[in-house]
């Protein structure tokens, strides 16, 4: 049996971003036309930009194995590891018309090229390494179980790459925010045995704006890393490291999760107007316009008007034998 | 053709903050032939807030949800993205770990019930596009929603994460490219608007605890929209509608710019397209008023 597969060819038009800092005011796009076979991956067609079009085209390239994150860019608003996708599933995704792009527009230095900086501040900031007293002259091995190992799950395969990062709408508004590749992170190095930091990284996860709470839920990060560790995962665990290590303090986030579960247990539904009450307490008074407003559209029930889910027993049941948050 | 018939998990916000989505499912689902048998048993899906303090206990809720469908032998029906995410992602997990399966299945037999991975669950808008089919649609539609420009707003729990989207459907939705709003509209004679925010997020979730952020997302959505020249936005996910329909004072004053545009639910464009009166879609609901009906 033959295993010669058949090489195709097509055309495709590249909208490339370019720009340079030092010189340009704003960033353009250029247009390259350019037959593409089935065998390349987008680093090949960064390449042939370079060597065939523009000799001044800039982007970053290693190791060309997916393994040292360079290479990281955007095709048609997608996170992209450009030598590690192939051209076939592109076109296959987008068509023929393909929008080159770097990870961040507004941190490009010179067109695929940014400036990296926030995500290896923030990266640092949550100390990704262990935290540990060395013994400098051991005796014995330092073992790990496989048990234990398993814990770091496979946060441990990020390479850094800000694919998730530039992909999260919260760090694109507001620098603050650690981002997703710093909470994985983070996660990696809390799940270690071995690490004897303490609560120190949770609590600066746990920290308004900056910390879990501001994460918007949208798996954003999840469909953008191309080592699919799924960084809401990590962010979803630290979220319950949080309640379990007795870090979480009472704010309006932490109210906001601990409530679906009173919420449930009294009514099987939940009772949004009492949700709101409950995170916000005293501060629920700046919703009061918006409620009026929601009032007068017949959007809001009162307490005594929810309708409960019905055989309420088992529901109040299972929220009594099935909790594992004692707290 | 037999007439298809779903459980229906309204979710909470249908029958509190979006009665309109609730009113406008039912009188759509009469008009395509659809019966739907409302899971009144339901609870919370613990709308990924539960998630995050108490994991098993939103596996063991949301798996008696969907042990309630499989009683009724049907598909489930979502009519809430949040809610699609958390009913499809409690399946996938205990589809995929016998254990965990096992330990939820001993919680549920105290209350008589058990879960066994037989219904399918699906949000209303797959349910329409898989099961009826758009061209079917496309015949029944009346009256035509030629005349306007209709921005669709995907909502990230339908098309994100993609191996829900992959397990659920024939032909799943690419999250970076989806398709399946946008074929709605054009299937009730709308034009679509295509704009960058449209597969974002709007926000939603952290409207208490990061009200700048929740509405400068909300914001950027409703400046694109009315950017690409839209009348109006559709939605298939309630907590976008709200998100997105009720506070643009709020989203105006931190994106920096006047915006504001009706917001529809999805199934009050169909139903607009198949004859439903405004009364029936209950278009009185909405804080951005729908003047054009």
């Amino acid at each position: 049996m033959s295993t010669e597969h058949k090489i195709t060819k097509q055309q495709v038009n590249f909208k490339v971003f370019r720009f340079n800092a030092d010189e340009d005011y704003l960033p353009y796009y250029e247009d390259y036309n350019m037959e593409v076979t089935s065998e390349e991956v987008v680093l090949d067609i960064l390449n042939r930009i370079k060597w065939e079009h523009d000799g001044s085209f800039s982007y970053r390239r290693s190791c060309r194995h997916g393994i040292c994150g360079a290479c990281a860019i955007k095709v048609n608003g997608r996170a992209t590891l450009a030598c590690k996708e192939s051209m076939t599933d592109m076109i296959e995704l987008f068509g023929n018309e393909l929008t080159i792009e770097p990870q961040s527009k507004k941190r490009a230095i010179k067109d695929m090229i940014i400036d990296k900086s926030d995500f290896w501040d923030k990266h640092a900031d949550v100390k990704p390494y262990v935290v540990t007293d060395v013994d400098e002259t051991p005796t014995l091995e330092n073992l790990v179980s496989p048990e234990d190992a398993e814990q770091i799950n496979d946060a441990d395969l990020c390479i850094q790459c800000g694919a998730c990062h530039y992909s999260c709408p919260v760090v694109e508004v507001n620098e603050e925010f650690f981002g997703p590749a710093a909470f994985a992170a983070a996660y990696r190095f809390e799940s270690d045995v071995r690490d004897e930091i303490g609560t120190q990284r949770l609590e600066a996860v746990h920290q308004t704006n900056q910390g879990v709470w501001d994460c918007v839920k949208c798996f954003e990060c999840a469909e953008a890393c191309p080592k699919d560790i799924n960084p809401i995962e990590k962010i979803t665990s630290l979220h319950q490291m949080l309640f379990q290590k007795g870090v979480a303090t009472s704010n309006v986030a932490t109210r906001h999760a601990v409530g679906f579960k009173h919420s449930i247990a009294r009514n099987g539904v939940l009772d949004e107007g009492g949700m709101v009450l409950y995170s916000e307490r005293a501060a629920v008074v700046k919703h009061i316009p918006l409620a009026l407003n929601m009032f007068r559209k017949g959007k809001i029930v009162p307490p005594w008007g929810i309708v409960k889910s019905e055989n309420l027993d088992e529901i109040q049941k299972l929220v009594k034998s099935s909790s594992t948050a004692k707290f | 053709m037999k007439k298809l018939k779903y459980a229906l998990f309204t979710g909470c916000t249908a029958k509190q903050s979006t009665p309109e989505q609730y009113m406008s499912t039912m009188a759509v689902a009469e008009k395509l032939g659809i019966e739907l048998v409302e899971l009144v048993e339901a609870s919370c899906c613990g709308a990924s807030h539960l998630q995050d303090y108490d994991d098993f206990l939103s596996l063991v809720l949301n798996a008696r949800n969907i042990a309630y469908a499989e009683k009724h032998g049907l598909t489930m029906v979502t009519i809430c993205n949040t809610c699609q995410l958390n009913s499809a992602m409690t399946k996938h997990r205990l589809d995929n770990n016998a254990d965990l399966k096992a330990r939820v299945n001993e919680k549920l037999k105290e209350v008589g019930l058990e879960y066994k991975g037989t219904s399918d669950i699906t949000h209303f808008l797959y349910a329409i596009i898989d099961d009826i089919g758009l061209d079917k649609v496309k015949e029944m539609v009346v009256t035509p929603l030629s005349q306007f420009n209709i921005a669709p707003f995907y909502g990230c729990h339908n098309i994100r994460p993609s191996e829900l989207q992959n397990e659920t459907h024939n032909s799943p939705e690419n999250p970076y490219n989806p398709s399946s709003l946008d074929d709605l509209i054009i299937a009730c004679g709308g034009e679509t608007v295509d704009y960058a925010e449209k597969n974002k997020c709007c926000g939603f979730h952290v409207e208490l605890q990061a009200p700048k952020t929740s509405a400068i997302l909300a914001g950027n959505a409703v400046a694109g929209a009315m950017d690409g020249n839209a009348d109006w936005i559709v939605t298939p996910c309630p907590l976008c509608h709200l998100k997105l329909d009720t506070q643009t004072g709020h989203l105006s004053k931190e994106i920096g710019r006047d915006v504001a545009l009706p917001v529809l639910h999805m199934q009050q464009m169909i139903g607009l397209a198949l004859g439903c009166t405004k009364e029936e879609l209950g278009l009185k609901h909405h804080v951005e008023s729908v003047d054009f009906v």
